[in-house]
């Protein structure tokens, strides 16, 4: 099979019996073990545990009775997912030796549906960052340009899907941690309702904006994987429990009539002019299928990156107290307990997650908790009406993923400038809105470009079908970088 | 107490009052509840706050939550919230409690509790719910350990939380209260109540003003609280050291300090200035918690008759003294036994006495487990009552009867037949022990006649004796009068 075959194509193959399960994994296990000293994707590779299943997978094809449309695909996982028996580092090092001894319910669902999970993939520590820069075990690389990041927090798996290091994968997507490194790599990024997928497992950044989200090489492939994991689980009490339509079923269906809406907001300043350009014929692509474009305003923009790193930082604060030495992970000896707690901390964590956990702590203690936490919930209130009011009159909202295409190791060494490229993606992490980043496009330096579409709580079949209808309609799919 | 305290101030005292709920399963997660298992073997992911772990509510603690609050005449909030509270413990797996902060699940109740001079109503500031943490063992002496263990059996145990307000004006108050508040629990079944395990905790707040004054001192929070009697002897101290710092004209220091049983006397634990900041914020993890009125409802009619109430009707129904009401109604598993023995029965009284001075002796507990494990049932106590009362046996021998029910198990009539313990009521048989007695003690017969009827009491002990106790008391000491004043 090709390297950067879709898992429609690969579990097709495997029903007809023109390709075997063992051997598709054992070929991406080659690649990967060629080719990831250059991309750095894994942080873990589960060689042994990736071929069991594959066999375990191959026989059911063999009976005729595969478990699901996943069975057999090989899967790239981020490392921020609790993996029984595996280490699961959240690319930090107080986590360095964290084995845990249970799976998160993503992880179970995937298993359950007969995937092979090839590795944990690397991310920003704690996902804090837009880069991956900020892991402490290694760099990823850009698949696309080595010389430049995959973005991030998620951009472990993004590079492996990209790289062909894997057919699909999964990340979290807490301020835009799946669809920014999709936007730079050049594949599907899908973060859908908050709720819709359980955060069992999953190791918190900031709870209340955390998400589970599929990176694929296709729109079927992603609907497949979110198909696999979504659904009520009673384990989170934030899932939602609401049922799950057939996503792949509902694909195919077009966008004509569709109601496209384009905020002015998304393309002011700051904008790199050649993902305007592409955002915009992507538009007029849709246009031309059918779709009705039209403007509409979402005022309450240019409070999102400040609202969100209140609110990400102060929950982030309280999710990370825990690693304190005493129950798990690194601990450094200390004269006495708050002496060994402090320096486990200090040792344990990077430069960006004591930035953020001060910063929350901050936005949190008495005296400033209603002018910094409080006014940030109460923006983001304001958020979340503005696209009540924009839904009125749309049905999905067409918009750039990212400001600028992927940028240089070590180009954005001033946080704040890290931060404002998340400025498109996190209105939708803040609302809790399902949004997909699909290529539409490459600057002329040859990085890819990322459309951004946002749709309705819980709708995720409507932003599927158009993004299906847009992918079908262009030819960015077809063009994979050369690692060779 | 010193007199000037009684006099110059007055004491002003609040109780939080921490009650573990008697659910099978912890707040958040699905482990075990039972005390006493080895460490750490009723633990999982979440309670011992693994990365990626989150909380799911226990609804059966919500429902014992509600109950109490409605038994306490609260206002049960239609929404309430989860908030996470932050400090460091290695005791406490997150770093954080979950636990109510703005939006607790219930406010503005009340509880009323008796005193020698009259009842007097308590109000409930707020009542809410968190979960426990773990326990610390040390190594040695805490000062010097070498190395601590934690123990997470009981880290996300379900708590309730109950605040009263400012309302108490004595230390005998406060421990009225907390009995009071004890009672109710074990009424409503959702607390054993069993503060040496740690069911139920106390934390007290004590300030002194001047008589007279409308505003509160400056107030003191005393931690450990583990008995009814360690309330009343920690804020008797407490009382007593404010009113002679304020007596020496210094100032209260706001500040919390700890009871050291051993010594009778509070120590400061952490002045106002080391107080923590906790970061309150609304727990992410869960949604607000809204409680459908119907089901709130449901509740409320299905609370049981409360300690109060019946200890009020205990008094009209059965002719007991108020002291008698008060112990049968502290748990609701005793006061179902009396109700059970004394229902239908001619001297409630009598089985008021038997309950209070033999039974609760020998069960050593007045909780539903104590008075589940009673081999001695409601009826038959009723009976040994029953056959004192008719003259079959004698109260002297009934104790016999009863210590033979405790071992056995057995109705008190067939113990009195097989073992031949009725009473000797035959005057024939009788008048020959008394003959017996009177030629055997000249000296108690000469006493008697010249006056001193005490003796009487000597010789009816003699034929008691000699009858095997088995003799009708009533019936020896009719016949010796009879006899000694007749020759």
């Amino acid at each position: 099979m090709e390297p950067h075959a879709t898992i429609h194509e690969l579990t097709a193959a495997f029903a007809k019996g023109t390709a075997s399960p063992v051997a598709v994994t054992e070929g991406y296990l080659a690649r990967i073990g060629a080719l990831d000293d250059k991309v750095g994707a894994y942080l873990t590779v589960t060689r042994d545990q990736a071929l069991a299943t594959a066999r375990a997978s191959e026989a059911r094809y063999r009976a005729g009775a595969p478990l699901s449309p996943l069975d057999g695909a090989p899967l790239a996982i981020k490392d921020v997912f609790c993996t029984a028996g595996v280490r699961t580092t959240c690319g930090s090092k107080i986590l360095e030796t964290f084995v845990p001894p249970y799976d998160a319910t993503i992880v179970a669902r995937l298993r359950k549906a007969g995937a092979v999970l090839l590795g944990k993939t690397n991310m920003d520590e704690f996902a804090m960052g837009s880069s991956t820069e900020h892991s402490a075990f290694k760099l990823t690389r850009n698949p696309w340009d080595l010389a430049r990041v995959p973005g991030g927090s998620s951009g472990g798996s993004a590079a492996a899907v990209a790289g062909g290091l894997a057919a699909g994968g999964f990340g979290t997507d807490t301020g835009g941690s799946v669809r920014q490194p999709a936007a730079f790599c050049g594949v599907i990024g899908f973060k859908p309702t908050y709720g819709r997928v359980s955060r069992y497992g999953l190791i918190a950044f900031a709870s209340s904006l955390d998400h589970v989200a599929p990176f694929a090489l296709d729109i079927l492939d992603t609907a497949l994987l979110l198909g696999a994991v979504a659904g009520h689980d009673p384990l989170d009490a934030t899932s939602v429990d609401a049922t799950v339509p057939d996503y792949a079923a509902a694909l195919g269906a077009g966008v004509k009539g569709l109601r496209v809406g384009v905020p002015d907001e998304y393309f002011g300043a700051g904008l790199d002019p050649e993902i305007d350009r592409a955002v915009r014929a992507a538009v007029d692509v849709l246009r031309d299928l059918g779709a009705k474009v039209e403007p509409v305003s979402l005022p309450t923009t240019s409070y999102g990156v400040a609202t969100y790193y209140v609110v990400a930082p102060a929950e982030a604060s309280s999710n990370l107290a825990r690693y304190d030495g005493v129950k798990y992970g690194l601990r450094v000896a200390g004269k006495d307990l708050i002496d060994m707690v402090s320096r486990t901390r200090a040792a344990g964590f990077g430069p960006e997650v004591k930035r953020r956990i001060m910063l929350g702590t901050y936005a949190l203690s008495a005296g400033y908790h209603d002018a910094y936490y409080g006014q940030a919930q109460k923006v983001r209130t304001l958020v979340r009406q503005d696209f009540e009011k924009a839904f009125a009159r749309v049905d999905v909202l067409a918009a750039p993923t990212t400001p600028g295409v992927a940028f240089r190791h070590g180009e954005k060494a001033d946080p704040l400038a890290m931060y404002m490229n998340d400025v498109y993606t996190i209105p939708a992490s803040m609302t809790g809105l399902p949004a997909v980043s699909v290529p539409c496009g490459f600057s002329a330096t040859g990085l890819p470009i990322g459309l951004q579409l946002i749709g309705r709580t819980l709708d995720e079949s409507t932003l599927l079908r158009a993004a299906h209808a847009y992918e079908q309609a262009t030819p960015w799919r077809e063009r994979h970088p050369s690692l060779a | 107490m010193s007199t000037t305290t009684a006099t110059t101030y007055e004491t002003v005292i609040g109780l939080e009052v921490h009650a573990q709920l008697a659910t099978r399963s912890k707040m958040f997660c699905g482990c075990p509840t039972t005390f006493g298992a080895p460490p750490n073997s009723q633990t999982c992911p979440i309670c011992q706050g693994m990365p990626g772990t989150l909380p799911v509510i226990n609804r059966r603690a919500v429902e014992f939550a509600v109950r109490t609050a409605l038994a306490f005449e609260c206002r049960v909030n239609a929404g309430c919230r989860f908030a996470r509270k932050h400090y460091y413990y290695p005791d406490m797996p997150k770093n954080f409690q979950i636990s109510q902060y703005e939006e607790p699940l219930a406010e503005d109740g009340s509880l009323d509790i008796d005193l020698p001079d009259g009842s007097r109503r308590i109000r409930i500031q707020r009542l809410h719910l968190e979960e426990d943490v773990g326990k610390l063992v040390h190594e040695g002496d805490f000062a010097d350990a070498q190395s601590s263990l934690v123990d997470y059996n009981r880290s996300g145990l379900p708590l309730m939380e109950t605040v009263s307000h400012p309302d108490l004006r004595s230390a005998e108050e406060a421990a009225a209260y907390l009995r009071a508040f004890r009672a109710v629990l074990l009424f409503l079944g959702v607390c054993d109540g069993n503060m040496e395990e740690g069911s139920l905790r106390c934390d007290a707040n004590v300030s002194l003003r001047p008589r007279g004054a409308t505003t509160l001192g400056t107030k003191v929070e005393i931690k450990n609280l583990n008995s009814f009697r360690n309330v009343q002897r920690a804020l008797e101290y407490e009382v007593v050291r404010q009113a002679r710092a304020l007596d020496a004209g210094e100032r209260i220091v706001q500040e919390t300090r700890l009871f050291d049983p051993d010594r009778g006397a509070t120590r400061s634990m952490r002045s106002k200035e080391y107080a923590h900041d906790y970061r309150y914020f609304p727990e992410p993890d869960l949604v607000p918690l809204q409680l459908e009125a119907g089901w709130v409802a449901g509740i409320r009619a299905g609370l049981p008759e409360l300690p109060r109430a019946q200890r009020q009707r205990f008094v009209s129904q059965y002719g007991l003294p108020a002291y008698d009401a008060g112990i049968l109604t502290q748990s609701r598993a005793l006061a179902q036994y009396y109700e059970g023995a004394a229902r239908g029965h001619a001297n409630p009284k009598a089985i008021s006495n038997w309950v209070m001075s033999e039974l609760l002796r020998e069960l050593g507990g007045d909780d539903e487990a104590a008075i589940a494990r009673s081999p001695i049932s409601p009826a038959h106590l009723a009976q040994l009552v029953s056959l004192i009362d008719d003259g079959t046996i004698s109260g002297k021998i009934a104790k016999d009867v009863f210590a033979r029910m405790l071992g056995s198990g057995e109705d008190p009539a067939t113990i009195v037949r097989r073992e031949g313990l009725t009473q000797v009521a035959d005057t024939g048989a009788l008048q020959a022990l008394v003959d017996q007695a009177i030629a055997a003690n000249p000296k108690a017969v000469a006493d008697f006649r010249s006056g001193k009827t005490v003796a009487a009491k000597a010789l009816v002990g003699q034929v008691m004796k000699a009858s095997g106790g088995k003799a009708n008391p009533a019936m020896v000491d009719r016949l010796l009068q009879e006899k000694l004043s007749r020759s």
